[in-house]
């Protein structure tokens, strides 16, 4: 049986983070990757000839620039372009909701809403700006064990209330909001043009089963205004080569290390022996042995599959059954043969380089959300629309363009029917929404790929197709992050480590669980010599 | 992109050397000329142009006026005769300048307030309850400086201006359309500003244009009007201080007592935004002060000469934060924010925040210089500001000789 330092399980972004550090610290290290191509969520393929598509995620903002300059990932390929503005179109065909890097237009433009919120704007960036200084740190760092006597343990927890402590009053304050309110109540304490508070608090709502106006969302907005490209926060980017660009240059960072990768090489199960993990076996029977296996996948298929039946505590395997999934949103791409032309935007310009956003008022996202509450997909959705080829002309042939649209609601139960028989009327919704404003848009279709949470469970194994492992709410964030008793990387398993968006700090594509998780492990493995010198 | 003022037209005519810069979301010319002395001398000897219309300009109207006015600005309104300006800046609870600018009073029932910042949301936030009226007319208003000693017998072609005392307006008709003519600007010199609407820019800019040809007018840009506003002392938002709604720490805010704006807080009237914390701050002192400084041209001469090289000033204002040091110690006691070679003192000037003990006339500190590519200290010495301060600004008729400057 070929042995190895470390095995990690699942080839995203993640998992080959976590390669790449434990290679780096001279690990034999071993990535499976179950599909043919590396990524997993973040991954690029070229699914209709010459156009390649950002299959599922599609922008970058959080990716740790630790791990940028740990790995050396420029080195490798890693290039961000930037996304200038936030464009979100109004129904009425002429006007729209155009915020661009250059604050005296944004100002001008907003200012047709409410010359009032167009003030408002940069107080609020400052206030996000001084609030993400402190719940930074926490991103990098292990959550504390709340049960424990351990010094260590004790100063951590101690740090995160000093911070607090110490903060501005005002900023306290806030927090507490931020933690507590919804997304849309939040963003009213501060706006009042509805048009802008409806095109902010999408933000608050990505990748959640909740609704604009559900408490808790306005932490996921904090969660999208943390990200930071080159040093400035709230900077999102278009990864060129699409978001697989990212996970290719971590790969071959990985690669360089000294990491083996092999693709079409699905896990099984770990391989143990008592409660010692030994190793994997890949689904064609080979095992493989390790010394610790690191698994990128989310806790339901890591406790739920991976792990043999029988080895954990039941008690704890039923808690993670509240663990919420509830996959919610779905994702259209389109091959188009020419640029998508927005009736109140006509034209080439910033606009079509940037995010996109239908959402034209709160009342329209809460309609959206009630659809899927009751278990069918919004008839009208939230889209969040990006042109990369606006930006990234390697995309697409020439003058032709790939429009990449994620879609919310799409609830992985749906009511009474099958997402394999409505999977085409939710496409057809996505285009109908979208051709209200670009009316020549079903005409420039060359083809459409239309993913359903079912898809994407099925596709890229990620339960109930939650694009973040698991929902960003407070309640499974930090030291609660899949559940208490597993929060910290470890598991019960000796040798078993988490290292997915499925722990702390949780999805987007930022790296921070493959690194944390793979420090982890090192920890671990300083006090044993390495098996294969 | 930015986009054109009214007098865009005009000005992108006149602008051979094609350097523009963007200034509140509008197009300015940076110089007009391949260099920007004469238009400096044009502000100094005859009579510079220049487009203002990016300030923000906000009319508040209604019973109430003066009383939003004075609530807002640290400055006392209630003691403005009509048709008198004034120069304020304004704070926040608690005494953290927001901006600067000029209030103009029309009447006790309207005012018009011009500043480098939108202000619109903090007039609006304390004219709740208030019967009064916040219009923004930055869009539908144009503005244009004419400064320098002929202004006035350029503008009075035109109008009646040579009665016009400093911070004083007169509201008039040129070619038969509305004009607002305030002796104000930002060149510490005689000068006037002038106010008309939109629609009319290009007419009085022409009419101005033809007064003045007899007169060596220019058009002047930025670099010109950074270099006369270094000399009249005057800070500016941005470069010499931060308005604290875009300041990101407690520390990186300033109050009107530390960039030397003391003069504008009236204590004597009713209660304003501020001023229980100004209160305070006027008791026990304040930790920073904003100073003139003057460089010694021997020492940088010294230190070029040890390098073989000629004496190299800067002839444009440059904008930034250059360390100070005591000059014992070596410890950073402040940092300089602008300076320039000013040409008609002969002098190397620039203004400064320091540590108030070290803001005392005749206080010597270490400036941060670059000698060609070797970071060096000179001797910075506190002065008095203005450092350029011509009879001429505030003269009326012909009581004084409009030029030399100094005399």
């Amino acid at each position: 049986m070929k042995t190895y330092d470390a095995i990690i399980v699942g080839g995203g972004h993640n998992g080959l983070v976590a390669a790449g550090y434990l290679a780096r610290a001279g690990l034999k290290v071993l990535v499976c990757e179950k599909r043919y191509v590396l990524g997993g969520c973040s991954a690029t393929e070229e699914i209709y000839p010459g156009f390649k598509f950002s299959v599922c995620s599609y922008v970058v903002s959080l990716l740790r620039p630790e791990i940028i300059r740990d790995l050396e990932l420029p080195r490798h390929g890693l290039e961000i372009l930037p996304l200038p503005s936030t464009f979100c179109p109004q129904p009425d065909g002429k006007r729209s909701i155009l915020r661009t890097d250059d604050s005296m237009e944004s100002y001008r433009n907003v200012a047709q809403f409410s010359r009032r919120d167009a003030e408002v704007l940069p107080r609020f960036a400052r206030q996000m700006t001084r609030i993400c200084r402190f719940v930074k740190p926490i991103l990098s760092m292990v959550p504390p064990d709340m049960d424990s006597w351990n010094p260590n343990e004790l100063l951590k927890l101690l740090e995160l209330g000093r911070g607090f402590r110490t903060m501005d009053p005002e900023l306290r304050y806030d927090v507490i909001k931020l933690f507590t309110m919804s997304a849309v109540d939040y963003l009213e304490d501060w706006f009042e043009s509805p048009e802008l508070i409806a095109s902010m608090s999408v933000s608050g709502i990505i990748g959640t089963f909740l609704g604009v106006r559900s408490p808790g969302t306005a932490y996921v907005l904090l969660h999208h205004y943390m990200g930071e490209i080159d040093g400035v926060f709230r900077a999102w980017g278009l990864p060129v080569g699409g978001t697989g660009g990212i996970s290719l240059s971590i790969a071959r960072a990985a690669q360089a290390f000294g990491a083996e990768i092999r693709t079409e090489a699905g896990v099984k199960q770990l391989l143990l022996k008592g409660d010692q993990v030994r190793g994997v076996v890949l689904e064609n029977g080979e095992e493989i042995g390790a010394r610790a296996v690191l698994s990128s996948a989310d806790p339901f298929v890591t406790f739920k599959k991976l792990v043999p039946e029988g080895q954990l505590d039941p008690r704890l395997l039923d808690s993670l059954k509240h663990y919420k999934f509830r996959g919610s949103s779905g994702k259209v791409n389109m091959a188009v043969d020419r640029l998508p032309e927005f009736t109140c935007l006509p034209g080439m310009g910033k606009h079509l380089k940037g995010d996109i956003s239908i959402a034209p008022s709160v009342d329209y996202l809460e309609r959206a959300y009630d659809d899927a509450k009751y278990g069918n997909f919004s008839r009208r959705p939230f889209i969040n629309v990006v042109v990369p080829t606006v930006s990234d002309p390697s995309m697409a042939p020439p003058g032709k363009h790939v429009i990449s649209c994620f879609v919310q609601y799409a609830p992985y139960q749906l009511k009474d029917k099958s997402w394999d028989d409505e999977r085409e009327s939710f496409g057809d919704a996505v285009v109908d929404t979208l051709a209200e404003y670009i009316p020549g848009l079903k005409k420039s279709i060359l083809f459409r790929q239309v993913l359903t949470p079912l898809d994407m469970e099925r596709e890229f194994g990620i339960t109930e197709g939650n694009i973040f492992h698991g929902e960003l709410s407070l309640e499974q964030m930090f030291f609660l992050r899949p559940i208490a008793a597993w929060a910290r990387y470890r598991t019960p398993l000796q040798g078993l480590y988490q290292c997915g968006s499925g722990v702390h700090p949780g999805g987007g594509i930022m790296g921070a669980p493959g690194q944390i998780g793979a420090r982890e492990v090192l920890k671990d493995l300083k006090q044993k010599r390495p098996a294969h010198r | 992109m930015a986009i054109p003022s009214p007098f865009h037209e005009k000005t992108s005519a006149l602008c051979t050397s094609l350097k523009w810069k963007e200034w509140a979301g509008y197009y300015a010319v940076e110089r007009y000329q391949f260099n920007h002395d004469q238009e400096y001398f044009a502000f100094r000897e005859s009579a510079g142009l220049l487009d203002v219309s990016p300030l923000f300009k906000y009319e508040i109207r209604g019973k109430d006026a003066l009383k939003l006015m004075n609530r807002v600005l640290c400055r006392d309104v209630g003691r403005m005769k009509d048709n008198q300006v004034a120069y304020s800046c304004w704070t926040d609870e608690r005494g953290k300048v927001l901006d600067d600018g000029t209030v103009a009073r029309f009447s006790p029932e309207r005012f018009r307030l011009f500043s480098a910042h939108p202000s619109y949301y903090w007039l609006l936030q304390n004219a709740q309850r208030l019967d009064v009226e916040v219009q923004d007319i930055t869009v539908q208003t144009g503005a244009l400086a004419l400064q320098g000693p002929r202004s006035r017998a350029i503008l009075s072609q035109l109008a009646d201006v040579d009665k016009l005392r400093y911070f004083h307006q007169i509201q008039t008709k040129v070619d038969g359309f509305y004009v607002v003519i305030s002796r104000t600007g930002y060149t510490g010199d005689l000068g006037y500003e002038l106010w008309v609407e939109a629609e009319h820019a290009n007419k009085l800019y022409d009419a101005v244009w033809a007064a003045g040809k007899d007169y060596n007018i220019l058009p002047a840009g930025i670099l010109a009007l950074d270099m006369v506003r270094v000399e009249a002392g005057f800070i500016m938002v941005d470069v010499d201080f931060r308005s604290c709604t875009y300041c990101v720490t407690d520390d990186q805010m300033s109050t009107p007592y530390e960039i030397g704006l003391g003069w504008t807080v009236h204590m004597d009237k009713g209660p304003f935004i501020g001023k229980a914390a100004l209160e305070k701050e006027k008791r026990q002192g304040s930790a920073w002060s904003l100073v003139g400084l003057d460089i010694s041209l021997e020492e940088l001469e010294k230190l070029f000469d040890a390098r073989a090289l000629p004496l190299d000033l800067p002839c444009a204002t440059w904008r930034g934060v250059v360390p100070l040091f005591d000059s014992l110690t070596n410890r950073q006691v402040g940092y300089a924010t602008s300076g320039v070679w000013s040409p008609l003192l002969k002098r190397y000037i620039a203004l400064a925040t320091v540590q108030s003990r070290y803001a005392k006339l005749g206080t010597v500190m270490k400036m941060e210089a670059l000698i060609d590519t070797d970071r060096r200290h000179v001797s910075a010495r506190v002065v008095q500001k203005p450092f350029l301060d011509p009879a001429r600004k505030k003269s009326v008729g012909s009581d004084v000789a409009l030029v030399p400057a100094l005399v």
